[in-house]
């Protein structure tokens, strides 16, 4: 396989450059701190902090997270690895308004592990740290070990709401409380038909046939739960879909999705396939939606949490009531995601 | 010339030679990762290793506890990820069990495996069978305590062969944690690209010492 052709400089400096890059975008709302945070510059004093953050590579996610009515700060890794626990303790020291900093990151096994030592060192400092995990892939585990399931693009709305949630929330409980709800009320799945590769080393990240589709593949293309035939958009969208219908069935902590609800849904790209083909995707799952009375409140569309060059779509279910509708419904603007205020991002 | 034990300064040429070999096995290890995991344990375990080079230079071996700790903090600062926290983990808590101490012998040696084991045990919730580090790491650490009376030329040679075979007899299990967890049976035949790095961190201590 030949290797993808990447514009960049140091492979080992990727992640340090793409942050300074990032700041820049940031049109003087970020700042870059310690060794690769980034954060927001107005975070109000006595503010209940959202601090989130994963490996890089996933761009334009988590530090494009950052911004308005969204997180605080983003603790940033190396390409595709968490971010060890001094970067995190940078970025909660830099976060902390004297109200406690709430951490939502995807579950994967590096993640916890460097953000539970930096959570230790903030406590040393009489920092309130509190952990919610992003656990939204209904391929990686039963619904009965949903601690066990990974983070993919369902972090979006769950960041979405909780970073509006972290506007007015009194304390780190009542985030916490919302943090946890959003988490629970979001199902993603995802598929992949070609691999992203690692900059440093040009090698992809794993291998499928040219005619298969890799079923729940992780965005690091962790290899999926298992192969299907090459499909078209409109067999594979409602396969999807099902997936995460069921999986609201089958799980004995949520009502089952039914008729009346409202949902917000996230069509991703992991990196290579085009804003037709998720237009496409997302002309048939309105179809699927309408035809079980489910009401799409809203629609985000393109790459959000991608893995390189990686082909492949994800979608992402949040059921929201009126308590996560409300934090939904709020503006909000970052490099990753901006929203008007209401549906059609009506300024009156 | 075997080395009955080794001073501080000793501890401290043993683990630059660790940080060479690693970072000349970068290929194998993310070859390893890449069949099972995203394929970049190598680029974490060579920056890591670079990390811990720039650090042991930079000051002088007072002690050789501290030895290990400040090349387990290089690791977990700079590399990230699960490899950063758990390689981090197995120096600076086994350097913290024989912090003060004057001499590394086999007794230090086994202190050290030990305590490296537990710490690592703790952090990731990994237990012996789960097709990880620990899989080498473990019998290591069994093994050490069993020849503390020995030289430790041949008590790392022991050491070395246990963490080799636990290496070699993760290929067996089927992965339950991390990345490989998802792969299930097709994870049998390989094995475990952190417990290759062990194996190797090991095997390069014992040529050190002999």
């Amino acid at each position: 396989m030949s290797v993808q052709k990447k514009l960049i400089n140091d492979p080992l400096k990727v992640a340090d450059e793409l942050v300074e890059g990032l700041i820049e975008a940031y049109n003087g709302e970020v700042r870059m701190v310690g060794t690769r945070s980034v954060v927001k510059n107005s975070i109000p004093d006595g503010k209940v902090a959202l601090l989130v953050g994963g490996g890089s590579g996933h761009e334009p996610i988590y530090h494009g997270l950052v911004g308005r009515n969204l997180a605080d700060g983003a603790a940033c890794g190396d390409i595709f690895a968490a971010p060890p626990p001094n970067i995190v303790f940078e970025a909660t020291e830099a976060v902390n308004k004297g109200n406690g900093v709430l951490y939502l990151y995807g579950n994967y096994a590096g993640d916890v592990m460097n953000f539970d030592i930096g959570a230790e060192m903030a406590e040393d400092e009489d920092i309130d740290v509190r952990t919610v995990l992003i656990a939204d892939d209904v391929c990686s585990a039963p619904p009965t070990e949903k601690d066990k399931r990974r983070g993919i693009a369902g972090l979006v709305p769950i960041v979405k709401i909780v970073g509006a949630a972290s506007q007015k929330a009194p304390n780190l409980d009542e985030l916490e409380k919302v943090a946890k709800k959003a988490v629970l009320e979001t199902r993603s799945v995802g598929v992949s038909m070609s691999p992203g590769s690692i900059p440093a080393t040009g090698k992809p990240t794993f291998e499928i046939e040219a005619d298969k589709i890799g079923l729940g593949m992780g965005i690091h293309g962790e290899p999926g739960v298992g192969e299907i035939p090459m499909s078209t958009a409109d067999e594979l969208t409602p396969q999807m879909l099902d997936m995460i219908i069921e999986d609201f069935e089958k799980d004995d902590d949520v009502e089952a999705l039914k008729e009346g609800d409202d949902i917000v849904l996230i069509v991703n790209s992991l990196g290579a396939t085009t804003m037709m083909e998720l237009l496409i995707c997302l002309r048939k799952a309105k179809d699927y939606f309408n035809s079980r009375g489910i009401n799409i409140h809203d629609v985000v569309v393109g790459p959000l949490v991608t893995c390189q060059e990686m082909t492949g779509i994800s979608f992402s279910v949040t059921r929201v009531d009126d308590v996560l509708k409300k934090f939904w419904n709020m503006p909000c603007q970052s490099l990753c995601y901006t929203k008007m205020t209401g549906r059609y991002g009506d300024l009156s | 010339m075997p080395k009955e034990s080794l001073n501080s300064a000793e501890v401290r040429d043993m683990m630059l030679a660790v940080a060479d070999k690693i970072i000349e096995a970068e290929p194998i290890l993310s070859e390893a990762d890449r069949q099972l995991g995203d394929g970049d344990h190598g680029i974490g375990m060579e920056r890591g290793m670079n990390a811990v080079k720039e650090k042991l230079t930079s000051e002088e071996p007072d002690d050789i506890g501290k030895v290990f700790m400040n090349t387990g903090m290089a690791m977990m600062s700079s590399m990230g990820g699960a490899s950063g926290a758990i390689f981090g983990t197995v120096f600076r808590a086994g350097g913290k069990a024989i912090k003060g101490c004057e001499a590394f012998t086999a007794a230090e040696a086994a202190t050290f495996f030990q305590a490296a084991c537990e710490g690592v045990k703790e952090r990731g919730g990994a237990k012996p069978g789960d097709k990880t580090m620990v899989d080498s790491l473990q019998p290591a650490a069994e093994k050490a305590a069993e020849v503390t009376d020995q030289p430790l030329p041949a008590a790392m040679a022991a050491i070395a062969d246990a963490a080799e075979a636990g290496k070699e007899a993760s290929k067996d299990m089927i992965a339950t944690m991390g990345r490989a967890k998802t792969l299930g049976e097709k994870s049998v035949g390989k094995a475990d690209a952190g417990a290759c790095s062990v194996a190797i961190i090991v095997a390069t201590m014992r040529d050190f010492v002999a």
